[in-house]
This record gives C-alpha cells, sequence and structure tokens, in this order.
C-alpha cells in the first residue's frame, strides 16, 4: 500500500508520509476549537477547565432558563427566518435577471451584489448605526432584518448564480415555444431545477443572519440584543462556560446544518445535465 | 406612405432591429435586480457615502481636511503598521498551512477528499464569535496549550497567549485558513493530471514535476486566495477585539473607538474611508490579472 503510486509523478505513499502528517495536524488545528467547547461545556465549575473536574447540566439550565438568553436567541431567529424570507426571493430574482442578461452588462451588477462582502463589517456597522439613529431604526427587528437581507444577498446571488449555470435553459425555451408565458416556465420549468440551490442560497442566507455581531454591535442593545451581541458581551466581561454552553449548541446546530446541505446538493448533482 | 413603413418592423434582414429588441430584453432582465440593488443601495452604499461626505467636514462644520491630516499621527501610524503585520503574518500563515491541505485535497479521491473537507467546512460554517471563543478558553493562562506545554517541559511556566499579538494572529489565522483553502483547491481540481504524466515521463522527478508543472499552474488559486485573506485581514473587527485583550490596536478597532469612546465621527470616517479605499485598489490591482466575482463564486 505505501509502496503504491499516490499521484501522477509516481510519487510514492511512503515518501509522501510527512505531506499526511502535516495535513493531519492542520487538520486538527482546524477542527479542535470547533468541538473542544462541547465537553467544556458540561463543566460543573464557575470558570472554564479542560478537562472538567465534574460534570454537569447547569450551564445549559442557566441557558435555558434565563428569560434574557431566550429573549436574544428568539429575536435572533426572528430575525433571521425574515431575513431568509425576504432575502431569498430578491437574490433568486437578481441571479434569474442576470443569467438572461449578456455578459458584459452583468459584471458591474454583480461586483455591487458583493459590496456587502468586500465592504469590512465595521465601516457598514458605523454608516448603518448613523443613518438609522436619524431614522429611528436602532434596536428594531425592521432594522437589524433589513441589515440582515443586505449581508444576505450575496450569499444567494452567488449559489442561486451557480445552479442557474448548471441548468439547461433550453427547457425553459421549450415551455415558452409550448407557450407557456415567461413566469409560468420559470416557476414550473426553471425553479424545479434549481430548487436545492435556492434552499442552499436560502440557508446561507439564515445563518448570515443569524451569526452577525458586528454590525449589531451598534444597532442592537439592551432588550432588542441579538444572541451573537449577548455572547460578545458576556465573552468581553466575564469568561464563564456559559457562553461554553451556548456555542455548543451553536456548533451542533452548524453541524445539522452542513449535513443538510451535503444531503440536499447530492441529488442535483446527478440531475444537471 | 413613409409612416406605413416606418411604423412596420423593418424587415427581417435588418441586424440593427434585432439588436435593439435584444438589449431592450436584457435592460428587463435588469428590473429582476432592481429589489436587490435597491437594498444594497439604501443599507450599504448611502450610509458608506454619508461616512465619506463626513469624513470631510471639520470640527467648525466646514469642509476641510483635517481628519485625513490627523490620520499622519503616531497613534495611527502603530495601528497602520500593526494592521499591516497582523495581516501580512496572518496571510504568509495561511499559505504555509492552506497550500499543503489544498494540494492533499486535490490528489485524494473523491470520497477522501470529500471527507477531508469536513475539517475545513465545519469551521467555515461555525459562527467566528464561537471559533474566537474557544480560542479565548484555549489560549488563556491556565487553558489547554499552556497546560500542554508545561507538562512537555517546553515552558517552566504557563506564557500570555492571549490578549496580546500572538494570540490575535492564531484566531485570525483560524478564522481565515479556509479562505485561503477553498480558492487554492478549486484552481487544483483544475489542472490537468496528464501534464504531470507527461513531466514524469520526460524524466522529471517527483519534486521536479511539482515546482516546474504543478506549482506555476495553481498560481491563479494561490493568487485568489492571497489577495482574500490579506483583505479580510485587514478590515478584521472581532477577533482582534476579544484576543487582543485592548493591546493590539487594528485599523477595524481604532475606527470602532473613535465612534464609541471619543464620538469623534470624523476621524472614524477618515480611517474607514481610507481603509475602503486601500481594501479597493488592492481588488483593483487583483481585478487585472483575475476576475474578482470568481473569486467570490467558489463559495
Amino acid at each position: 500500500m505505501l509502496t503504491a503510486a499516490a499521484s501522477a509523478t509516481q510519487i510514492r505513499h511512503y515518501q509522501r508520509l510527512w505531506l499526511y502528517g502535516l495535513c493531519a495536524l492542520i487538520f486538527t488545528f482546524l477542527i479542535v476549537p470547533c468541538v473542544l467547547i462541547v465537553p467544556m461545556s458540561f463543566s460543573a465549575s464557575n470558570y472554564l477547565e479542560f478537562p472538567p473536574r465534574a460534570w454537569s447540566l447547569r450551564w445549559y439550565r442557566e441557558f435555558f432558563d434565563s428569560a434574557e438568553w431566550m429573549d436574544a436567541l428568539w429575536l435572533s431567529l426572528r430575525v433571521a427566518g425574515l431575513t431568509t424570507l425576504i432575502a431569498t426571493p430578491i437574490g433568486t430574482a437578481a441571479a434569474y435577471g442576470l443569467s438572461q442578461m449578456p455578459e458584459r452588462l452583468t459584471k458591474p451588477l454583480r461586483m455591487s451584489f458583493l459590496l456587502p462582502m468586500i465592504v469590512p463589517n465595521i465601516l457598514v456597522a458605523i454608516g448603518v448605526f448613523f443613518v438609522f439613529a436619524k431614522l429611528g431604526l436602532n434596536n428594531t427587528v425592521t432594522g437589524l432584518v433589513l441589515v440582515g437581507v443586505m449581508l444576505a444577498l450575496p450569499f444567494v446571488l452567488v449559489t442561486v448564480s451557480s445552479g442557474l449555470q448548471s441548468f439547461d435553459g433550453n427547457l425553459e425555451r421549450a415551455a415558452r415555444s409550448l407557450g407557456a408565458t415567461r413566469l409560468k416556465a420559470f416557476l414550473t420549468v426553471t425553479v424545479p431545477q434549481i430548487k436545492s440551490s435556492i434552499a442552499a442560497g436560502a440557508l446561507f442566507a439564515f445563518v448570515a443572519a443569524f451569526d452577525e455581531v458586528v454590525i449589531a454591535l451598534y444597532i442592537s442593545s439592551g432588550e432588542n440584543s441579538t444572541l451573537p451581541r449577548r455572547m460578545f458581551a458576556n465573552i468581553r466581561d466575564q469568561v464563564d462556560p456559559l457562553v461554553a454552553a451556548v456555542s455548543s449548541v451553536l456548533v451542533v446546530a452548524s453541524i445539522v446544518l452542513l449535513l443538510i446541505v451535503q444531503i440536499a446538493k447530492r441529488p442535483e448533482k446527478g440531475a444537471a445535465r | 406612405m413613409t409612416s406605413v413603413i416606418a411604423a412596420v418592423p423593418p424587415a427581417s434582414s435588418d441586424a440593427s432591429y434585432f439588436a435593439r429588441a435584444e438589449r431592450r430584453e436584457a435592460w428587463s432582465f435588469a428590473l429582476l435586480a432592481v429589489p436587490g440593488l435597491v437594498v444594497i443601495g439604501l443599507l450599504l452604499i448611502v450610509p458608506v457615502g454619508w461616512l465619506f461626505v463626513l469624513s470631510f467636514i471639520g470640527k467648525d462644520g466646514g469642509v476641510s481636511l483635517e481628519n485625513y491630516a490627523r490620520l499622519a499621527q503616531p497613534v495611527y501610524v502603530i495601528t497602520f503598521v500593526t494592521t499591516f503585520q497582523i495581516a501580512g503574518i496572518v496571510t504568509l500563515g495561511s499559505i504555509l498551512l492552506g497550500y499543503p491541505v489544498a494540494y492533499l485535497l486535490s490528489q485524494l479521491s473523491p470520497r477522501a477528499a470529500a471527507i477531508c473537507m469536513i475539517f475545513v467546512i465545519l469551521p467555515f460554517w461555525t459562527s467566528v464569535l464561537v471559533r474566537t471563543y474557544a480560542w479565548l478558553v484555549l489560549l488563556q493562562r491556565r487553558g489547554l496549550i499552556n497546560s500542554w506545554l508545561v507538562s512537555l517541559g517546553i515552558i517552566n511556566e504557563p506564557i500570555p497567549l492571549v490578549n496580546n499579538f500572538i494570540g490575535t494572529t492564531i484566531g485570525m489565522l483560524h478564522v481565515l485558513l479556509p479562505f485561503m483553502i477553498l480558492p487554492l483547491y478549486s484552481s487544483m481540481k483544475t489542472i490537468d493530471t496528464d501534464y504531470l504524466k507527461a513531466a514524469s515521463s520526460c524524466g522529471a522527478s517527483p519534486m521536479r514535476a511539482f515546482w516546474d508543472v504543478f506549482f506555476p499552474l495553481s498560481r491563479p488559486g494561490l493568487f485568489a486566495g492571497t489577495v482574500l485573506v490579506f483583505i479580510l485581514s485587514l478590515g478584521f473587527y472581532l477577533t482582534p477585539a476579544l484576543l487582543g485583550g485592548g493591546r493590539v490596536s487594528m485599523w477595524s478597532m481604532q475606527i470602532a473607538t473613535n465612534v464609541s469612546t471619543y464620538s469623534n465621527w470624523g476621524a472614524a470616517s477618515a480611517l474607514g474611508v481610507l481603509l475602503l479605499v486601500v481594501t479597493i485598489a488592492i481588488l483593483a490591482a487583483l481585478n487585472k490579472v483575475f476576475r474578482v466575482d470568481k473569486l467570490y463564486g467558489g463559495r
């Protein structure tokens, strides 16, 4: 096995052991901070330690029993949910529109849609705070959702655009030549073909809005603090295992979401072309 | 008579008629992008534009460059130097760690690559806040890393790994590494292995085939990842704010401090506008050699 050729250059596996070892170390570096939080969150002590000397669920109880934390979680879920409902159709419409236009016209438009990813968050944060202060939108759900939609659009656009790239536009032309209107052809032929890309885009939108913290530091406070906003304050002011419990819940949630995406992606690959 | 002819569509051979019709249709599709552009215009262009205006307004309310002139003060110069240092180290670190991983992923069978990819994607999906918090815990005085280093005899007593330059760099490297690996991997996947076979059948050693054939072909991805990591590092806020412990002053934190501590919007805006200009200049330079929208499309 070790003497088998490992690549097109006929290098042997044993000659590459260093590469495998190095990558194993880098994978450890990447994954450990994401999973080590979980055992720490079951600690019974007042401060973080690894491994915990005594196990308990007290930090989870504290999290789920605290009205403040539950309000923050509920607010974040609502903001992320509303963002997804708004950003997904807007982003899908834009992606479809751009896919039908000649490429030389779409480049500047595509770049504008990517701006939320390019402009540093802190700059957007203070700018939005300044504008929202004039409009009375600071500390409101509306304000948080508006920002969420803006941040989520690039994710929806990029994901749906890549789905449209592997979609055969002739199917839609066929539907139209058989008498379907443009809208009907889009809804009954195109959308079902790219639905898993749209779903992945929606998921990205949800995660982008849910995880947002830098802008929330400015436009969300007090009773209207999002979950990441409250976590940030807690991490800065006191390092106790409560945030570890919240983080573990989020890590498990992201693993579940990742699995859903992986499973949802698979059928489309087979269907393309 | 002429008016009748003009009312009827020109003969089908008239190419300019079709070109016009096609252009009209293209613009009607552009309407579909309007709602999204409005959102980005109102929530991004307007606020940032406002800051742009503010940055040119002095203390007395008149137009002035004083906010920019102030950026030459030592406190800001130190910030710029620190920011570029950290961005440079993080970028270099992500090349050194990211290249071998992307290379390995590109050589594995699809199934093995998919499994190894989890190690890259899971951190990518996990909230930056959660990961930064994890590093805070791992690197603290009584944390796991310090106790390992002590028990292995590498150090005699715990060393400060967090609330300083080291902690900030490690945390940022962890957050940004996937942004190096993903574009590198997607560019390495497109390299035709026949070139490598050709090189080795012409007598090149695996080492020579790698450096003379594979590496040059992987340069677009390397270039894209490098620029992506570098510009993201320049504007990074969360990780330095939590892992720097107030001792590391990065560009974005200086913007935040000017707003929250000094309520100095002029200074904050000038810093922000300069940061944006530097970021866009780097991307524009990149755009000459590489399509920037593809960079973000690799996600």
